[in-house]
């Protein structure tokens, strides 16, 4: 209901920006390709033209939607940045190029515009990935909040990564490397109807630094996902399915933080069930838990990680949790979005 | 609280049962519903406790009339509709909320009617709705949102009232006397505005234990242990596991705004019918804020789903287990009935948290 923007204050975004004119050259110019700027994208071609790359390629895509465009600890820049890299990197794959598409509404402030694309730079930068191509259209103002981004990656698979549901197994553990449910809370508590104080950020993070720790370890993971929309939760009902095995986790082995929890419980919401931009599950053969587990306490996003859980023969292939009082309960997938409860 | 403290109150539950023989335990409460089943407690009781979800889960209550009244809002032109989360996905007879702004309506889902006042403040061209539900919690709340409406002179801020009092809906049960209660789990946050007296005439008139407790492990094993304790003894008393928190007589400040906008008026029930004196409607002076009268919206009959037993299961009077549609027709995907959408609802946690291999075939 609010197109957000900076009406009659600053520079703004207007639909000539997106004409093809020089309003768009400029936009380009002066806003978008500078901070970006790197060998494949600065030729300005109509495809970014890659080196050769031997051995199996991974492609990604992703859209990006998050309302409100900047919360506590990211932004819908740093999103579609990490969000890309991180499922090129639970492939296994080290990325080695981004393309960069976004569809700004009309009215949104061009000093906003810039906070996102240095963001964009500074998460690539981090990532160790480059913005090759991009485009950039201008709709008028709707509903929703300013901009959408959608980015698709490629990535080279490492070729010792061997990672598919299928190669799980009864007895294999599963190690998450931190503490859940930072995102989900943090773009929450910036949403506009939701004004509930927290001094949690989002966690997101490009998570291939990480995942490189794990398969460098030695370790035999068999898989790696990344808990997104839908949490833990989701992730863990998802591979239960298809592994057709049992898994349980135990809550107390699982890193939550006392202030997330608390956000949590005031809201109603399940930790389990809320979404993270910076965390990994991995399943990794229970002989190697320990040097998996070291490896990823030895990386700056994995000194919270724990081994929560294993897999387990089933009949049917439930995700079951001993909560911290001892007792049992099913975990399952949410249905769509977390709402806060009434009271 | 850690797993040999649990199993320390859990043994002393079983002893106490020894002597009582099996106690069934109303949780009047969706929030503790959810807790006993999130926490696993649920798992550890042994067969002597029966725990009977009561009617404490406001989307619940709230009659089929209601929701169709909201939907039909939140599709008019010059409406917005603001809500808690747990609203949007009710069926109504037309859709719910959801369907509702897929079509095109406008439906914004707020964490407090302050939030709503604020969007009609910024939305000075339409006319922005609360959902007002809920129990003693949330009206001081809403009832303090009215009056800063009234005092700013928002004129294009109304609510829908649906608010709902626990006490008459409690003693609606016991006077029926189909329920077999032998004590009361009374909710935490409810009684820090009314008070553990208010327990009172339930527990001297009915000679039901009503013991108060917070929604961690450790307060509801207690507040259970007590329960126990009081059938074992054959008591019937009010007692406060939650003393750090709820007082005797509850905030009065608080009770004091919900007066000053609002009177205890006759509500309907989802499929209980109308009780008297068991919801609030707006004084005289705050009627200008009353969606019915100010956008000439009529709250419809409380026609329930066919098969559907929601109705029954809110009064405890039959387990998610023993409706056909549980799991099978009702699912949180496709919700027939509200218990099975709200995150409070029972069917919802029982179908969450203890999904049986087959559906409709274990016990909670």
């Amino acid at each position: 209901m609010t197109p957000q923007g900076d009406d009659g204050r600053g520079a703004q975004i207007v639909m000539a920006h997106g004409g093809g004119g020089e309003l768009t050259r400029r936009l380009l110019a002066e806003h978008i390709v500078p901070p970006l700027a790197n060998d494949l994208l600065d030729p300005m071609t109509d495809s970014a033209v890659l080196p050769p790359i031997a051995g199996r390629l991974c492609l990604t895509t992703d859209a990006f939607v998050v309302q409100p465009l900047e919360f506590p600890g990211g932004d819908i820049g740093t999103l579609a940045v990490c969000g890309t890299v991180n499922d090129l990197a639970v492939m296994g794959a080290v990325p080695i190029a981004l393309s960069l598409a976004m569809v700004i509404e009309e009215g949104l402030a061009l000093d906003t515009l810039d906070r996102i694309v240095a963001s964009i730079a500074r998460s690539a930068s981090e990532a160790g990935v480059v913005i090759a191509t991009g485009d950039t259209k201008v709709v008028e103002r709707r509903d929703t909040e300013g901009m959408t981004i959608t980015t698709a990656g490629v990535g080279q698979v490492r070729q010792d990564a061997n990672l598919a549901a299928g190669r799980i197994g009864p007895g294999d553990v599963l190690i998450l490397n931190g503490h859940l449910a930072e995102h989900g809370l943090a773009v929450m508590s910036a949403r506009k109807g939701l004004s509930f104080q927290t001094d949690l950020l989002s966690d997101v993070a490009p998570l291939g630094g990480l995942v490189q720790a794990l398969l460098d370890s030695g370790a035999d993971v068999k898989f790696l996902r990344d808990p997104t929309r839908g949490g833990l939760a989701g992730l863990l009902a998802d591979l239960a399915d298809e592994t057709s095995l049992g898994i349980e986790i135990d809550e107390q082995a699982v890193p939550v933080t006392p202030a997330t929890r608390n956000t949590a419980d005031m809201l109603g919401l399940d930790v389990l069930t809320v979404a993270n931009e910076g965390k990994v599950v991995a399943a990794v053969s229970a002989d190697d838990a320990d040097a998996a587990l070291a490896a990823c306490r030895a990386h700056p996003l994995g000194r919270a990680g724990a081994v929560i859980g294993r897999f387990v023969h089933a009949e049917v292939p439930l995700v079951e949790m001993m909560t911290s009082v001892g007792g049992r309960r099913i975990v399952s997938r949410p249905y769509g979005e977390d709402l806060p409860r009434i009271c | 609280m850690d797993r040999d403290e649990a199993k320390g109150i859990i043994d002393r539950i079983d002893a106490a049962c020894a002597q009582a023989g099996r106690v069934c335990i109303m949780e009047v409460c969706g929030t503790h519903t959810v807790s006993l089943f999130r926490s696993g407690i649920k798992s550890l009781l042994g067969e002597s406790i029966h725990l009977i979800s009561g009617p404490g889960c406001p989307v619940c209550v709230t009659s089929q009339g209601y929701i169709d009244a909201a939907c039909e809002l939140a599709v008019r032109p010059d409406v917005t509709v603001c809500t808690y989360g747990d609203m949007v996905r009710v069926p109504g007879q037309v859709g719910s909320l959801e369907s509702q702004r897929a079509r095109g309506g406008s439906v914004e889902v707020v964490y407090s009617p302050r939030d709503a006042l604020t969007m009609a403040k910024q939305h000075p061209d339409r006319q922005v709705v609360f959902l007002a539900v809920g129990f003693e919690t949330t009206t001081p709340g809403t009832a303090a949102t009215v009056i800063a409406a009234r005092g700013e002179g928002v004129e294009n801020f109304s609510i829908l009232s649906g608010h709902k009092l626990v006490i008459p809906a409690m003693e609606a049960l016991l006077a029926g006397g189909e329920v077999p209660v032998d004590g009361f789990l009374c909710p935490g946050h409810v009684s820090v505005i009314i008070g553990a007296g208010a327990y009172r005439p339930i527990a001297e008139r009915y000679h039901k234990p009503c013991v108060v407790a917070g929604f961690e492990p450790r307060g509801m094993l207690e507040a259970i242990l007590h329960i126990v304790r009081q059938v074992a003894d054959g008591k019937a008393l009010v007692e406060n596991a939650y003393g750090a928190v709820v007082s005797s007589e509850g905030n009065a400040v608080a009770r004091d705004v919900v007066d000053r906008v609002f009177v205890p008026a006759d509500a309907v029930w989802r499929a209980m019918g109308t009780l008297p004196d068991s919801g609030l409607e707006l004084r005289e002076g705050f009627r200008a804020f009353d969606a019915v009268g100010r956008l000439g919206v009529e709250i419809g009959p409380d026609v329930c789903p066919d098969g559907c037993l929601c109705g029954e299961v809110i009064q405890g009077k039959a387990t998610p287990a023993e409706c056909a549609l549980f799991g099978t027709a009702c699912t949180p995907v496709e919700p027939v009935g509200p218990c099975m959408v709200s995150s409070e609802g029972t069917c919802a946690a029982w179908y969450k948290y203890n999904r049986p291999a087959q559906p409709g075939v274990e016990k909670a």
